[in-house]
């Protein structure tokens, strides 16, 4: 998939963002523009602090910017009131924190619904609906547990699950391997391939870790505040245990 | 959304026991106290309750029902030339001390009544007749003489024991049931010239006048009828409440005024209150800080601010009522115990629960407040931040 084929849902136009004050003023975003398209993997992939989650977040409509224009979904998120953003990132966006995010006293199933609730599902229809969630990344069977009693990649298919159960049409990651072991990285990324084949949805996936790039369809390098690079690259078969791995987690 | 702020609230264990701990012991301490107040206060005013007579006359100076300024025997008769007094009797109300069969001393509250009318006499008798007050050295004694009087205790006192009230005897002729007194000691009744006898004499020995209105007036209108033409202080015996002429209302503001037991007890009312937003506050502040993460991923995911207050709300509420709940329950354990053992004092009129309940969840407002000024302020950018 890439850019001719895929129907653009992001774009972010000679965006800036300042944080601090004084001579300690940073500047994070540098006249920053972008794509994303339907159906693919974009990686914003750089060194620490150059600015990947402030352009995610800028993008997620969790962070305002002082200037630049940002659709999504050919909506002006860098112009919509508070409000709006809330809403409008309830029905389109779906989140997957670097930590999860899970809140650790209610049954996995319950996080999961969480997306369903805020936009008013009853509770019963929305435990349903997150309880298939989880059978699709391999976790139904464990519906009741705690997220603490999960192992590190098991809270990150939950938090998948959670991103995805009310089907939103841009999926949003910041760091999603940074606290999983290689193995466990490998699958959750192959459970977002998976995601990113719907050719309605996007996936934009901020990350430094160079092991999972060979699963972008697109990369955007950032370095200081800039993006210095955009390549296209094939997409590649993961590795045969992972394949399986994730295909028995999606069946089991 | 309440479930899963049920479930949050409850699935914090430790957090959620310190804060309903927290607000039963506040509860506990507001109720408990502010009965207890109440209940002495009621005591300030038992000789009313026991006495029972819709009007009393005080000599002009005196402001509640426990100070004695003596009155002469004849102000009697000037009270009851009155046109709006239906009868006037005599009243004698004093502390004697009563000698036991062991040579031990007890102070009773000893009432003189009029032997002819009675007027005056318990309002229910467990045993005996109060006709025979009309005996010779005869007594009435209220329940709490019983044990209060007894020669030991396994021999309580029983009606045809006697006893000597400044070395007059008295025998004991029926048992009443009557409202503790103030100074707790127990209440005796005789009648007001055998009083004359048990007390050390003096020029003036009558401690108050009691009357009743005569048809077609209020003991009100009454009232201030004996005042003008007597120029003595007549009350009237309604129950605590907002009318200044009143005998409880002026003897219970007498008490409050006077004596540092309001502020006894309201010091630890404010402890408790103290204490309860101090636990509360801070307890629930820690609770929405550990969960600021978790708070502000709701946030990022399209939560909005009015929806997380709510949250905060349900669960600073339900961890009120719970607290509360769990403390009025307590007190009402306490209260039972109070009752059985007649002491300590002990009334919970409507009013303190309710004032309670409304100070508890003001309490949990101004911690979810606290929580939700916090959450406002959070970014949901500040969730992508390791």
């Amino acid at each position: 998939m890439n850019e001719q084929t895929g129907r653009r849902v992001v774009t972010v136009r000679a965006v800036d963002k300042h944080f601090g004050t004084g001579p300690t003023r940073i500047h994070a975003l540098k006249n920053v523009s972008l794509e994303a398209f339907a159906g693919e993997i974009l990686m914003l992939v750089g060194p620490s602090g150059c600015g990947k989650t402030t352009l995610l977040s800028a993008i997620a409509g969790t962070l305002r910017v002082e200037s630049g224009e940002i659709d999504v979904f050919g909506k002006p998120v860098h112009a919509m009131r508070n409000a709006d953003l809330t809403r409008f990132r309830a029905a389109h966006i779906g989140f997957i924190f670097q930590q999860f995010n899970l809140i650790p006293t209610i049954g996995i199933a319950e996080n999961v619904a969480v997306p369903l609730l805020i936009r008013g599902s009853r509770t019963a229809e929305a435990v349903d609906r997150a309880r298939a969630a989880l059978e699709s990344v391999g976790l139904g069977a464990r519906w009741r547990e705690r997220p603490l009693k999960l192992s590190g990649g098991e809270q990150q298919r939950v938090a998948i699950a959670r991103a995805l159960v009310h089907e939103p049409p841009l999926v949003i990651c910041d760091e999603p391997t940074a606290a999983l072991d290689a193995r466990n990285g490998e699958i959750v990324l192959e459970l977002f391939r998976n995601v990113a084949r719907s050719p309605d949805r996007a996936v934009i996936i901020v990350t430094h870790d160079n092991r999972i790039f060979s699963y972008a369809d697109r990369i955007a390098r950032m370095d200081d505040g800039e993006i210095i690079e955009e390549t296209l690259q094939p997409r590649t078969e993961p590795p045969h245990f992972i394949h399986e791995h994730a295909h028995a987690a999606s069946s089991a | 959304m309440l479930r899963l702020a049920l479930k949050m609230l409850f699935g914090d264990t430790a957090k959620y026991l310190m804060l309903v701990v927290g607000l039963f012991f506040a509860t506990f301490l507001i109720v408990q106290q502010a009965s207890v107040f109440c209940g002495l206060m009621s005591w300030t005013t038992s000789t009313l309750s026991n006495v029972g007579a819709p009007i009393f006359v005080v000599e002009e100076r005196v402001e509640q029902i426990n100070e004695t300024n003596p009155l002469r025997d004849t102000d009697v008769a000037r009270v009851r030339s009155v046109a709006g007094v239906k009868w006037a009797m005599p009243l004698y109300s004093g502390i004697q001390r009563v000698r036991l069969d062991d040579g031990s001393y007890k102070t009773v509250q000893l009432l003189g009544i009029d032997s002819a009318s009675l007027a005056g006499s318990p309002g229910r008798m467990i045993e005996g007749n109060i006709e025979d007050l009309r005996l010779p050295n005869t007594v009435i004694i209220d329940e709490l003489a019983v044990t209060r009087l007894a020669r030991s205790p396994d021999r309580p006192i029983r009606v045809g024991d006697r006893f000597e009230i400044n070395d007059i005897e008295a025998r004991v002729v029926g048992i009443c049931d009557a409202k503790r007194s103030f100074t707790g000691g127990p209440y005796v009744w005789t009648t007001y010239e055998r009083a004359l006898q048990y007390t050390p004499a003096s020029r003036k020995m009558l401690s108050a006048v009691i009357a009743a209105s005569a048809d077609g007036l209020t003991p009100s209108q009454a009232a201030v009828e004996i005042s003008q033409t007597t120029g003595l202080r007549a009350f009237v015996n309604e129950g605590f409440g907002d009318n200044p002429n009143d005998f409880n209302t002026s003897t219970i503001w007498w008490y409050v005024r006077n004596t540092g037991i309001p502020v006894s007890f309201g010091t630890t009312v404010i402890i408790g209150l103290i204490v309860g937003i101090a636990i509360s506050c801070q307890t629930f502040y820690a609770f929405v800080l550990d969960n600021i993460r978790h708070l502000g991923a709701l946030k990022a995911m399209g939560m909005s601010n009015p929806r997380l207050s709510l949250i905060l709300l349900i669960q600073s509420a339900t961890v009120g009522m719970i607290g509360f709940g769990i403390g009025l329950l307590v007190c009402s354990g306490f209260a039972y115990i109070a009752i059985q053992n007649q002491q300590p004092p002990f009334m919970m009129p409507w009013q303190i629960p309710v004032a309670a309940f409304g100070i508890i969840q003001t309490i949990c407002f101004i911690a979810a407040l606290l929580g939700i000024i916090r959450l406002s302020a959070y970014e949901p950018a500040m969730v992508f931040r390791a």
